[in-house]
């Protein structure tokens, strides 16, 4: 116990360590010192209540299945509540005593047990300190050899090593048989391309903004500065699959002071007198970016605090996303609403494998 | 007699000598508690005085009140002081009942955004000056009470606020974070006067949310589901501030868990 090899170094390292060591004995030879920890072995054990007195005992038994029933109590009450507080639909009221009640008989089933388990386990079962040794992992080896006999038996009794057609054959009917499971689960993905579905949003040429979720189309005269608008495309309500096309759609207008605005070469055409519009759709995992701050106009995705800086076409300036959301080319029609000029330039959202 | 003196005398003297470990703490809170009764009671009555005092709403009277407590950062005819405050041409009555109003204005001093304390001024006089600041340049004027009285369609401005204002203050109003120190404020309690005027007027971060985008009859159904959230108590059971996860999983793993680990311990503690 006393020769850790560490032991003899750590005490050399300046410490006030009596040693037992020979004058003469040369250094890096190996020191025992004096003050080796040693093992205190387990304390020693008391007897506890129950083992000395038989009367308490009993009591502490009692108490254990007395926790038993209790449980069995709780949970028939948990049923007896459940339909004795029905709830009604419409009235909170009646939701809350269900809650409270099958809350309370559920908890008293479960508790009472867990405490019953601890009491019994702390106070009933015995209760000195052991130790258990583990048994080796590794078998004998008579019953090593064995296992390997029997394995040739079972080849030369059923010829899997000889009669190969057979063997080859079975391999075969095994890795055939999940194809079927491979082609029913391939077919749960969307049936339509899923990259043309991501890469193209409902927005077309002329297709009117409109409110969300009202789909009343916005007029450039009502978006006035420190406006920001929460657009859909018009007609969205009317399609089958709305919830998907809005999911990909949504779109936040807003209108700053034209001379805020740092517009790139290419997009010079896409804003109408400080109005802008950005998908909502944030460029990390896709939750909706609309924390918009009107006055340093930086727009805030409420998952990651992905932070986009409006006035420079919504580049990155905090966060996890890795790209500036997309923006959406507008333009005035003959009747002053705002329309799109076309579609997203580039697919909205978070990566795919896909995305060019 | 001699033989009962002789443990008396220093028991005696320790009694005298050394107090109850309470008796500090006891001291402590009585001091607190006298000196801050007396003064909400000074107070009070102090506030109570003030607001007595009434005099007509006029442009005048908001004119001197302009001059003597906001000239200084927003200039001496509202023309704003560069890098100071800004200039109040165009942000109307309604801009000026809400700053004012909610005690944001005048400002206690230069931080992440002007934060809601007490009221500085009286109604009256929060009238003058709105009075003066709209007859500077047209801007929003002080709603009309019809759209304030809440009664209007809860479940549409649930909706409605879902959509346009969740993101920022939470779907059931209680507020959230923003970036370097500004937050979104909790709107719990908040007067309908002061939400309809903060929707049309855009005060520091939030956005503008003029009647085009939504009309006074949708506003009205917002104010309504606020007003709708601060009658209706949670129907769960405690509401730990509406902040979900944050709170619930704190509470859940400091209370919960800490009370079963306590539990298992206490259980048959005394076994020996």
């Amino acid at each position: 116990m006393a020769q850790h090899d560490d032991s003899g170094t750590t005490a050399a390292a300046g410490s006030a360590v009596v040693r037992n060591e020979p004058a003469s004995a040369k250094s890096g030879t190996a020191v025992i010192p004096s003050d080796a920890f040693e093992n205190p072995g387990l304390p020693p054990h008391r007897l506890r209540a129950t083992d000395l007195d038989p009367k308490t005992d009993r009591v502490a038994e009692r108490r254990v299945y007395t926790l038993f029933f209790l449980s069995i109590v709780g949970s028939v009450f948990a049923v007896a509540a459940y339909v004795a507080f029905p709830i009604t639909p419409g009235d909170t009221n009646s939701v809350r005593l269900n809650t409270v009640f099958l809350g309370l008989g559920i908890s008293l089933g479960l508790l009472a047990i867990g405490i019953g388990a601890i009491y019994w386990s702390k106070n009933l079962m015995r209760g000195d300190e052991l130790t258990e040794c583990r048994h080796l992992t590794r078998g004998t080896e008579a019953t090593r050899e064995r296992a390997v006999e029997i394995f040739r038996e079972g080849n030369q009794e059923s010829g899997f090593g000889r009669r190969t057609l057979i063997r080859n054959s079975l391999i075969g009917a095994l890795v055939a048989f999940p194809l079927p499971a491979v082609v029913l689960f391939r077919d749960l993905a969307p049936a339509a391309d899923p990259v043309a579905q991501l890469e193209h949003t409902m927005w077309a040429r002329g297709t009117r903004l409109a409110h969300d979720p009202t789909g009343v189309p916005i007029k450039a005269a009502d978006v006035t500065i420190g406006s920001v608008f929460q657009v859909i495309p018009e007609g969205l309500n009317d399609k089958p699959d709305r919830l998907e096309q809005k999911a990909k759609a949504a779109v936040l207008l807003m209108r700053l002071k034209p001379e805020d605005l740092h517009v790139s070469p290419g997009r010079a055409s896409w804003n109408y007198d400080g109005i802008v519009a950005y998908s909502k759709i944030c460029t990390h995992v896709g939750c909706p970016v609309a924390l918009y701050e009107q006055q340093t106009h930086h727009l805030l995705c409420p998952c990651h605090s992905s932070t986009f800086d409006v006035t420079n076409e919504c580049a990155v300036i905090f966060g996890p996303a890795a790209r500036p959301l997309p923006q959406l080319p507008i333009a005035v029609d003959s009747e002053g609403y705002l329309v799109a000029q076309s579609d997203f330039h580039e697919p909205v959202g978070p990566s795919f494998w896909e995305r060019a | 007699m001699a033989k009962n003196n002789k443990p008396a005398t220093p028991r005696s003297i320790g009694r005298r000598g050394r107090r109850h470990p309470l008796a500090t703490i006891a001291l402590i809170t009585i001091g607190l508690v006298s000196t801050g009764g007396a003064y909400a009671l000074f107070s009070s009555t102090a506030s109570a005085q003030t607001s007595s005092v009434r005099t007509q709403a006029s442009a005048d009277e908001g004119k001197k009140l302009f001059a003597a407590n906001c000239a200084t950062c927003h200039g001496l005819s509202a023309e704003g002081v560069a890098g100071v405050g800004p200039s109040l041409y165009g942000v109307g009555a309604a801009s000026v009942s809400f700053q004012v109003g909610t005690g944001r204005m005048p400002l206690a001093n230069q931080g992440p955004q002007a934060e809601k304390k007490a009221v500085q001024f009286t109604d009256t006089q929060i009238s003058s000056l709105a009075e003066y600041v709209a007859s500077l340049s047209p801007g929003p004027a002080i709603p009309s009470s019809k759209y304030l009285q809440a009664n209007g369609n809860a479940s549409t401005g649930a909706e409605l606020f879902r959509i346009n204002c969740a993101m920022c203050h939470n779907v059931a109003g209680a507020g959230g974070a923003l970036t370097e120190g500004k937050f979104a404020p909790s709107l719990s309690g908040v007067l309908p006067v002061h939400i309809y005027e903060a929707m049309i007027t855009g005060p520091q971060s939030m956005p503008v949310f003029n009647d085009a985008n939504l009309t006074p009859t949708q506003k009205a159904d917002i104010i309504t589901y606020l007003k709708y959230l601060d009658k209706n108590p949670s129907p769960g059971g405690f509401d730990l501030g509406n902040l979900g996860p944050v709170s619930e999983g704190l509470f859940i793993w400091i209370f919960g868990l800490g009370a079963i680990v306590a539990v298992t311990i206490w259980i048959a503690a005394k076994a020996n």
